[in-house]
């Protein structure tokens, strides 16, 4: 079969490649700027993906097209990968409820629509890969779930990193401290209580642990406690914590705790880490930024600093960004990587940022994240630079399918918004819009 | 890239910081700018222009070559020069950097709820013209703000314009008594046992003014009233003395505003407006100008029309509008006028119809446009520089000026 060049840029791609036969599973995109953050950018570069994975990145020059593969021209258009939210509340997830400040075994996944218009934010963002959370209102709200945002999802395993949504582990946990999880009882009223609670939890699942060997040992069988199950995942090191903390002194507390227990969080937010940048070197904990555009709206964000990024990452900081999405919004992701830019990081440190440091905080860094060879075939077709105000995302792409093309405007709305498009039910969570 | 003038960069240390005091005192409201690109808003673009301030006042705006700069004069530098920024409506000042609401942080005072309908309560004695907030808007190029009570009571209090310097209220107002602040919609029946529905919120509106034109037939009579500071306040509006702004974005709140207006003479500013470009052939037919909502404004409930588009589809429609930060309950706490611009900019509206929405119109909607707005000869010495294109996410505010004086030097 010959290889046939298609439609230009800027077409419906979608319409145009309906009309192409489907043989071949081979796809080679040409001539654009390619970003793949874990290499040099390409000035003239071509990206080969067969069905959902890359084959091949590289100078367009120096790649061939496979006899059968459909080609395209991106001349003029720039290529990233798609883009990775460490922290998003997408899709009305919920965790635990008021009965407890401590719910490890509440299962974002169980909560999840699919099908919230919400997610076209996201997908005309730019954005492929989420980890969307319960909320911050408790000292361990729930597991978090690890999302593809893939075409056309009937349900949450659809889009699920993790093989089986019951017995595997498919995302982190959330956990949180500072003023959002102090309340009324059952909820502590300190920030030492909210410790000593969080202690108390991981102290039992090391009993749990312990007992659980013993049992096996005597091989005797034990009854599950699903909440210690899956607090135990985050002391073996299976599962991570996504720890909501923005005072520096909560960013220590959170610290301490780490060491304590071995754990591997990431901290979500942090707006006082510039004041504990070493402290936080030091540990070998990365942070997951929501880069707001002013500081307050509560005590604990008072310390916001705009110049976070940077200074985190001459601290030596692994930094990457998150939506928090509705605080900020999955449309303009990659707005909220040009502000790191404004802010003195390196632009190839901001990308990386929002796709690559993304993918390590969620540790999905073997399959997102950037463009190579073996991984996924998420990316992102951009009209100019990433960090230009001006620039469009004209097309986002998940392991090789279109998910949105902005020249169809069925999808261009979800990005520009207007009559009703997001009109579904609105996301809301515990303490916004009080 | 601002560059101080030739004196002050020969100082340094102890000597710097004396000869800054004197400098302050001889200079004071006296300064040059030099920009590649000056917009004066009121005119076409002057390219290496210079704007000259004398006594906080603009003195001259031209070209390089046609301006000449006295002796001892400071001068900066800077790509592009604007005029200082005016938002055409926020609630900073009265709605506090803390966001608290109960114990002894209590910042928030933008939203009084004793009352749905309170048109005695005065910005003036609530403003804290030392929140940090203030400060935060203004590196960002904000010199003029209207501010003032908030949404979410039918009648919430009245609004102000100041500028964003000064120690207290005194120092920053401008004007008093800008206009009377109105929420039609859900926000009022979520903060107020009644009214519980649209009808109801209107019927209390309506009931209002009536009782002000009951009042103002007995000033004029045998017995005349004593004084009612609320009624007092509803009859300069009535009298058009005072501004109606309706905060309203659903198509029915805002068909709701016109008919208002309607009823009652009112001098309507329709504030938010999330529908507005769905029902701009009425705006236009009414003469209404709209204080849009900020471009980012979360899409959902009531703003659900919300659109990075509305404020290019009103421009092409004809409406007048300018742009707005409004209220934000939670994180972030304040809009950044600039920012919100940024993406109206990038969606259709285009850099010059941007910068107008964020300076001469609003200065024009709020009928400060005298004295704010434009880089005019007369007008104060407001500008704000950037090192390249205003509306690019990577560009910086470089410097604030405000009367003349340098307020904010550093790269926002």
């Amino acid at each position: 079969m010959s290889k046939r060049r298609i439609c230009l840029p800027g077409a419906a791609l979608a319409l145009c490649w309906a009309a192409a036969a489907a043989s071949a599973d081979v796809t080679v995109l040409r001539n654009a700027t390619i970003h793949t953050v874990s290499g040099d950018p390409i000035a003239s570069g071509a990206l080969v993906f067969d069905g959902p994975r890359i084959v091949e990145v590289g100078s367009s020059a120096a790649i061939a097209t496979p006899d059968g593969a459909r080609e395209l021209d991106l001349t003029g258009k720039v290529l990233i990968p798609g883009l990775v939210d460490s922290h998003s509340h997408l899709g009305g997830p919920s965790g635990g409820d008021r009965s407890d400040p401590l719910s490890p075994d509440a299962r974002s996944l169980d909560a999840i629509d699919v099908m919230s218009r919400g997610f076209w934010r996201a997908r005309a963002g730019g954005i492929t890969t989420i980890n969307v959370m319960p909320g911050s209102g408790h000292l361990m709200s729930g597991q978090t779930t690890y999302l593809k945002i893939r075409k056309d999802p009937r349900r949450i395993e659809d889009w699920l990193f993790c093989d089986d949504a019951t017995s595997g582990i498919c995302g982190s946990m959330k956990m949180a401290n500072g003023t959002n999880s102090i309340k009324d009882k059952p909820f502590p009223g300190t920030r030492s209580r909210s410790a000593a609670l969080q202690r108390k939890l991981f102290v039992d699942a090391q009993s749990y642990l312990e007992k659980l060997e013993r049992a096996r040992e005597k091989g005797e069988a034990m009854p599950r406690d699903l909440r210690l199950e899956a607090v135990a995942q985050i002391l073996s090191g299976e599962r991570r914590v996504q720890f909501h903390t923005h005072r520096h002194n909560d960013i220590m507390t959170v610290l301490r705790l780490a060491a304590e227990f071995d754990l591997d969080p990431v901290i979500q937010h942090g707006s006082d880490s510039w004041k504990v940048a070493e402290e936080i070197a030091a540990a070998g904990v990365p942070v997951s930024l929501t880069y707001i555009d002013s500081p307050g709206g509560k005590e604990e964000a008072l310390g916001w600093n705009m110049r976070v990024a940077t200074i985190l990452d001459e601290a030596g900081v692994d930094v990457s960004l998150n939506t928090d999405d509705y605080i900020l919004d999955s449309r303009l992701f990659l707005r909220y990587g040009a502000m790191t830019v404004r802010y003195g990081l390196a632009p190839r440190k901001a990308l990386e940022a929002l796709t690559l440091a993304g993918a390590r905080a969620l540790e999905l860094d073997e399959r997102v994240g950037s463009l190579e060879p073996g991984k996924d075939a998420d990316f992102v077709v951009l009209s100019g630079d990433p960090f230009s105000s001006y620039t469009q995302v004209e097309q986002t792409w998940v392991e090789g399918e279109i998910v949105y093309d902005r020249s169809i405007p069925e999808h261009r709305r979800f990005a520009v918004g207007g009559e009703d498009t997001y009109d579904a039910h609105y996301h809301t969570h515990e303490g916004v819009g009080r | 890239m601002i560059a101080a003038g030739p004196l002050r960069r020969s100082l340094s240390g102890l000597t710097a910081a004396f000869a800054l005091l004197a400098a302050a005192m001889v200079w004071a409201g006296d300064l040059a700018v030099r920009g590649d690109i000056v917009y004066p808003v009121s005119g076409d673009p002057i390219e290496n222009g210079v704007v000259l301030i004398r006594d906080g006042l603009v003195q001259r705006v031209g070209p390089a070559d046609r301006v000449r700069i006295p002796d001892g004069v400071r001068v900066l530098e800077a790509a592009v020069v604007t005029p200082g920024f005016v938002d055409a409506r926020t609630t900073i000042g009265l709605s506090g950097i803390y966001g608290g609401r109960e114990g002894q942080v209590r910042d928030q005072d933008q939203l009084e709820t004793s009352d749905p309908v309170q048109p005695d309560l005065d910005p003036v004695d609530a403003y804290n013209a030392q929140d940090p907030l203030v400060a935060w808007v203004r590196q960002y190029g904000v010199t003029t703000m209207h501010t003032g009570h908030g949404p979410g009571a039918v009648v919430s209090g009245r609004t102000m314009v100041v500028k964003t310097r000064g120690r207290t209220v005194e120092d920053a107002l401008l004007e008093r008594d800008t206009a009377l602040a109105i929420t039609l919609g859900e926000s009022s029946s979520r903060n107020f046992e009644s009214p519980g529905t649209r009808a109801k919120s209107v019927a209390l509106l309506r009931a209002a003014f009536v009782a002000a034109q009951g009042y103002r037939d007995k000033l004029g009579g045998d017995n005349p009233p004593g004084r009612d500071l609320a009624k007092e306040v509803l009859l300069a509006v009535l009298e058009g003395d005072m501004k109606a702004m309706i905060t309203a974005h659903t198509i029915t709140d805002i068909a709701a505003a016109l008919r208002l207006k309607e009823e009652f003479g009112l001098d309507l500013l329709l504030d938010g407006a999330a529908s507005a470009h769905l029902l701009t052939d009425e705006l236009l037919e009414a003469d209404v100008p709209v204080l849009l909502h900020a471009p980012m404004l979360r899409a959902g409930g009531e703003a659900k029309n919300a659109s990075f588009e509305a404020a290019q589809r009103l421009r092409e429609a004809g409406v007048r509008f300018a742009l707005q930060t409004g209220f934000e309950g939670y994180v972030p706490k304040a809009r950044v006028l600039l920012f919100e611009a940024t993406i109206a900019a990038a969606n259709g509206l285009g850099l010059e119809n941007t910068l107008r929405a964020i300076t001469l119109t609003p200065a024009e909607l709020l009928g400060i446009d005298d004295r704010v707005g434009s880089i005019e000869r007369g007008k104060h010495g407001d500008l704000v520089l950037f090192d390249g294109d205003p509306f690019e996410y990577t560009t910086h505010v470089c410097g604030v000026v405000i009367e003349g004086d340098l307020v904010s030097d550093s790269c926002w």
